[in-house]
């Protein structure tokens, strides 16, 4: 059986690790190489590292940062944040990246997924969508959920399939930051149409919103930062408390 | 010295570092010269079938590695390069593969989510030294939408389980296969690597 997948992500900027909540109110944390080996020696199976870097002079920073981080751990991770082109995909997976998340970039010109599909396989082409409420549809935001597409979340991600995407990260908006637990209802829709593995994020708070999440929502995997960041669940009792209500997971770490 | 095979699909630096990590002595090359001198062959690989068989021929690599495996050096392919080791692929039309071991390549079918991706189990077939260590059911990560078929059931060493099973690695005498990313699938992987390290000697 293929284990449910729990990937803690890292916002960086330039060489740091930083939480916001709700997209605001940055929050400084820790060295991000230093964090993964951590991660993965704790039991963590994927890692996300999103790039919130403004200036040019610190992307530079932050590829050497996925250069270090894939010479110090040996579990898959994917990167995100700021990438608009192929040749951006080029450049992370070249620095060690196994994967690359697309979320605007993906909006404004979907021919992006294919072309990335094509050139390095789907497996490494992720979807990042986040969503939004409104009424009884969830439409699609984008630049760091200011904006409204317009688009329906259920229509984008098949889209985004059929367009050549290997994987979906479903952000709720609504949950981001919050604790009170994942956005199962969108979760569990788009899981159940789509063909390809989907990855809930945004409103972990407990190990019980873990457990809903990959249980009724059908996620393939649940996504979390501050939890992991502060300490406030650790890798190993999250798994032991899935595998002993059912959810298999990887423990051998 | 061992040499993983350049032939330019997609990112070899993890498995490069990974048989580094191991104290080993690695080029990453696509020179025959090379491949000939080299103790073992490592055959990497991500993306389609019938791009990485085109760039081996385009590398006039066919010969070279067949050759190789005849005279009974160790070569690893894995992932796409564990596929590229049997003698078809279905993936997008009908593609011949190098035939060093007997099977094809098939897509999966049912009711599954594609690729399959994640971590997913060992379950051993059989004794061999490459199981060395390795208990039953831990855990290594896979990618990959086709999976193999094999002719011969002799030659599994692990299988895993996704809507049926599939084999996860496979080994006649030298040549070697394995499905998933060994240098992604953290400890078990190293163990995996170090088993074949040992075998290599």
């Amino acid at each position: 059986m293929l284990a449910k997948r729990i990937i803690p992500c890292l916002d960086v900027d330039g060489a740091r690790v930083v939480k916001g909540k709700k997209f605001k109110n940055i929050k400084d944390v820790a060295d991000p190489v230093e964090l993964a080996k951590l991660y993965s020696e704790r039991g963590a199976d994927e890692l996300v590292f999103y790039d919130i870097t403004a200036s040019n002079e610190n992307r530079d920073i932050f590829i050497d940062v996925v250069e270090k981080t894939a010479e110090n751990i040996n579990i898959p991770f994917a990167i995100g944040g700021g990438i608009k082109s192929v040749d951006d995909f080029k450049k992370v997976l070249r620095a060690g990246a196994d994967k690359v998340s697309i979320n605007s970039a993906a909006v404004k010109r979907p021919e992006l997924i294919t072309e990335a599909a094509l050139k390095f396989g789907s497996q490494c082409v992720v979807l990042s969508m986040d969503v939004k409420r409104n009424g009884r549809h969830w439409d699609v935001y984008i630049n760091g959920g200011r904006i409204n597409t317009g688009l329906k979340a259920l229509d984008w991600a098949v889209k985004g399939q059929r367009l050549g995407a290997g994987e979906i990260v479903l952000n709720s908006i609504d949950s981001d930051g919050e604790k009170n637990g994942y956005s199962i209802e969108i979760t569990k829709i788009i899981s159940e149409e789509v063909s390809i593995p989907v990855i809930a994020s945004g409103g972990a708070g407990n190990r019980r919103h873990f457990l809903e999440v990959l249980k009724d929502g059908k996620a393939d995997a649940a996504l979390a930062a501050s939890v992991f960041h502060y300490g406030e669940i650790k890798i190993a009792d999250l798994k032991e408390y899935l595998y002993n209500n059912g959810v298999e997971v990887r423990s051998d770490f | 010295m061992i040499t993983i095979i350049d032939y330019d699909v997609g990112n070899i630096k993890n498995v490069y570092r990974a048989f580094e990590n191991l104290g080993l002595d690695v080029v990453v090359s696509a020179d025959k010269e090379a491949i000939k001198k080299s103790s073992a062959i490592i055959l990497p690989g991500v993306g389609a079938f019938k791009d990485a068989m085109e760039n081996l021929k385009k590398y006039d690599l066919v010969d070279c590695i067949k050759e190789n495996a005849a005279g009974g050096k160790p070569i690893l392919g894995i992932c796409l390069g564990m596929q590229l080791l049997f003698e078809k692929s279905y993936e997008d039309g009908e593609w011949e593969g190098l035939g060093l071991l007997k099977g094809d390549i098939v897509k999966f079918s049912g009711d599954l989510k594609i690729p399959h991706m994640g971590w997913n189990k060992l379950i051993k077939a059989k004794e061999d030294s490459l199981s060395n260590d390795i208990r039953e059911g831990e855990y290594v990560y896979f990618v990959h939408s086709y999976h193999l078929n094999p002719q011969n059931e002799d030659d599994v060493v692990f299988w895993t389980y996704y809507g049926k099973r599939i084999p996860a690695v496979v080994r006649q005498r030298n040549i070697i296969g394995m499905q998933f990313h060994p240098e992604k699938s953290g400890k078990t992987g190293i163990k995996l690597l170090r088993n074949i390290k040992e075998m290599m000697k």
